[in-house]
């Protein structure tokens, strides 16, 4: 196992910047997610750290190590594929077998290896079927086995989840997360799911066109965003962000209100439905989605014509569609950004501001 | 009824094409006084004259042989030549890409007739003309593009996962190439060997000017030297027409083993 580190790496695709100056530091056994939108330079990083990439700036460290111009096949990573990129021609035991082989492992430890790595997987029944005679979930664990039985410096998996039906992506990411535990061994995860997010990593990494916007563990990100990206990318439903204005409220002591003005954000879930007369603010509820056990209700707030508030309703709310209501933020849950730049704007306070949920 | 027509379709193409195939068969198995009557629908009595002659006063086994060895080794020198290049150009980045590829078709476009010439001047400076070397060579000129272009598009679609999946795995480019791409890419290699040997086994023209006398001729060029001043022996010609296709329907069943499709089925989900 080993550490991984980047450092101010870039990689141009032509005049395409795909990661622009772009530091990282993953400690030895920590999961480390990346998640972001759809092109925003996740996989590019894994391959940049697997060699398959050559960054155009920065380098790369393994174990310390300064592994930049070193080619994958020296690097002892092990990498799971979106796409599982299995051995079609070969069976699933040489599949498994294909990394040690190449590593000149003996024969019997290969064997032991395998044996071991295909019980703790479910494998052992599969071990003579070839790729194409087993269903998704299973190459699945095929190509989880592939890289587990080399015992690799570091693992590194390229939304690995993406193409299974929910309920296998819910029970394989347990797996996933019990498999992290037993190893101890350091991965880096890249998704696009903010939910896979937050309930795997150790510590997430949140990108946006080839950058980071916010490192730290996932309670960190979901409680103290460090912008409006962030703040919106991160969470389900996702929060909303308001200019200050619209809001009568008084900004919290020690916050200095830039000139560019406020942007307010608020959880739907951390504003509650009050009598029209009774909140901060008022509005006219135009939309409600039910969301299984809850709802999400759709709030036009007056003096905010062009955008609709999400607000988290109690599961035994009875709101309709039409209803005048009041809404109440609570307070403490209350973010703030600067109006222009996005960036979080941080209270002499705040500390205590945000408690446990 | 259009699922009839769609049945009686395939039945129709096999027997247009395998009609004038017979008709060669029937011929070549006719002795010449009844050749030009009407060739009756099956033969009787079976006459092996033409064959007895064929291998007998003609000695047919050196063009066999010729064209059997030039057309082998023109093969296996395009794939084994061409098999790298086709992979640098299908997965490489380097400057000038699309420049090679684009010479490499040029080269191939040009008129046969018009490189015989100068091709010819070579060959004698090198003193291979009448050797099969001195086929084989020239061979290459027209085999070796239509084998790289056949194999870039067969390297292109082994998916480039899999490959990386075996570098991560601890296999060197040219390891992975060996272990995976080339098994992988299989059919077509076997598709584009069919075409290479095929091209070899028909040529003519090269064949014709670069060998001197009968021992060093092949098939075709045999064949068209069959006719006398006077005549043409029709039923020898047959014969050996039929000869000449034997290999090749043995090297098309031999690779049609390994065209077996969907072996790339399960590696990477499509
Ligand atoms: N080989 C390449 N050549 C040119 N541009 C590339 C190449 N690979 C990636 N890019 C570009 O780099 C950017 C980042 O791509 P990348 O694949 O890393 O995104 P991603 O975050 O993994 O997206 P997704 O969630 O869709 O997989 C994209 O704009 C993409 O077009
Ligand atoms: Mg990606």
């Amino acid at each position: 196992m080993a550490s991984i580190q980047l450092e101010h790496v870039e990689k141009r695709f032509g005049d395409d910047v795909a990661v622009r100056d772009l530091s990282l530091d993953i400690a030895d056994g920590e999961l480390l997610v990346v998640v972001g939108p759809s092109g925003s330079g996740k996989s590019t990083v894994l391959r940049l750290i697997a060699g398959l990439e050559a960054p155009t700036a920065g380098r790369i460290r393994i174990g310390g190590v300064d592994v930049t111009d070193t080619p994958p096949q020296a690097r002892d990573l092990a990498m799971v594929f979106q796409h599982y990129a299995l051995y079609p021609h070969m069976s699933v035991r040489d599949n498994l077998a294909f990394g040690l082989r190449m590593r000149n492992v003996a024969a019997e430890t290969i064997a032991r290896r395998i044996e071991d790595v295909a019980r703790s997987l479910g494998l052992t029944p599969l071990l003579d079927r070839r790729p194409g005679q087993l269903s998704g979930g299973e190459r699945q664990r095929v190509a989880f086995g592939r890289a587990v039985v080399r015992e690799p410096r570091a693992f590194l998996l390229d939304e690995p989840l993406s193409n299974l039906d929910p309920r296998l992506r819910g029970s394989t990411r347990a797996e996933l997360a019990l498999l992290h535990q037993r190893l101890g061994a350091t991965m880096v995860y890249v998704t696009h799911d903010q939910e896979e997010a937050m309930t795997l990593g150790t510590r997430v990494a949140v990108m946006r066109d080839g950058a980071i916007e916010q490192v730290a563990p996932p309670t960190e990100v979901y409680r103290r965003p460090a912008n409006c990206f962030v703040a919106q990318f991160v969470g389900n439903p996702a929060m909303n962000l308001l200019p200050g204005a619209s809001w009568r409220m008084a900004a919290p002591q020690g916050l200095e209100t830039p000139r560019s003005g406020l942007t307010v954000g608020i959880r739907p879930q951390d504003i509650a439905l009050v009598g029209p007369d009774e909140g901060d603010t008022a509005g006219r509820v135009e939309l409600i989605e039910p969301l299984g056990g809850t709802a999400l209700a759709h709030v036009r707030v007056d003096g905010l014509p062009r955008q609709l508030v999400r607000v988290l309703l109690a599961d035994d709310a009875d709101i309709a569609v039409g209803a005048r209501v009041g809404l109440r933020p609570r307070r403490d849950r209350l973010h703030f950004f600067n109006g222009s730049s996005g960036c979080r704007i941080t209270a002499t306070d705040e500390s205590d501001g945000h408690g446990s949920d | 009824m259009t699922g009839t027509a769609a049945r009686l379709l395939p039945v129709a193409v096999v027997i247009a094409a395998l009609a004038p195939l017979y008709v060669a068969l029937v011929g070549s198995l006719t002795p010449d006084a009844r050749l030009f009557q009407s060739v009756p629908l099956v033969p009787t009595p079976l006459v092996w004259d033409h064959y007895r002659a064929l291998f007998g006063t003609r000695g047919f086994w050196v063009p066999l042989g010729n064209s059997l060895v030039v057309a082998v080794a023109t093969t296996l020198l395009a794939l084994l030549l061409g098999a790298p290049c086709a992979y640098a150009l299908a997965r490489l980045r380097f400057r000038g890409r699309a420049i090679v590829l684009a010479l490499v078709l040029a080269v191939s476009m040009l008129p046969q007739i018009s490189v015989v010439p100068p091709l010819f001047l070579f060959l004698r400076e090198l003193g291979l003309i009448d050797t099969h070397a001195g086929l084989v060579l020239p061979y290459l000129t027209f085999a070796m593009p239509l084998t790289i272009w056949f194999l870039v598009t067969v390297f292109r679609q082994v998916p480039l996962e899999i490959e990386e999946a075996a570098m991560m795995d601890g296999a060197s480019r040219l390891v992975a190439f060996r272990r995976i791409v080339l098994p992988l890419a299989a059919p077509g290699l076997a598709t584009t060997a069919l075409l290479t040997f095929l091209f070899s086994w028909n040529e003519f023209l090269f064949a014709l000017t670069f060998t001197l006398g009968p021992e060093r001729h092949t098939v075709p060029v045999a064949i068209a030297l069959f006719r006398g001043q006077y005549q043409v022996p029709w039923g020898e010609v047959l014969a050996a027409a039929l000869v000449a296709t034997l290999p090749v329907a043995l090297v098309v069943l031999v690779a049609q083993r390994r065209l077996v499709s969907g072996l790339t089925a399960g590696g990477v989900k499509g």
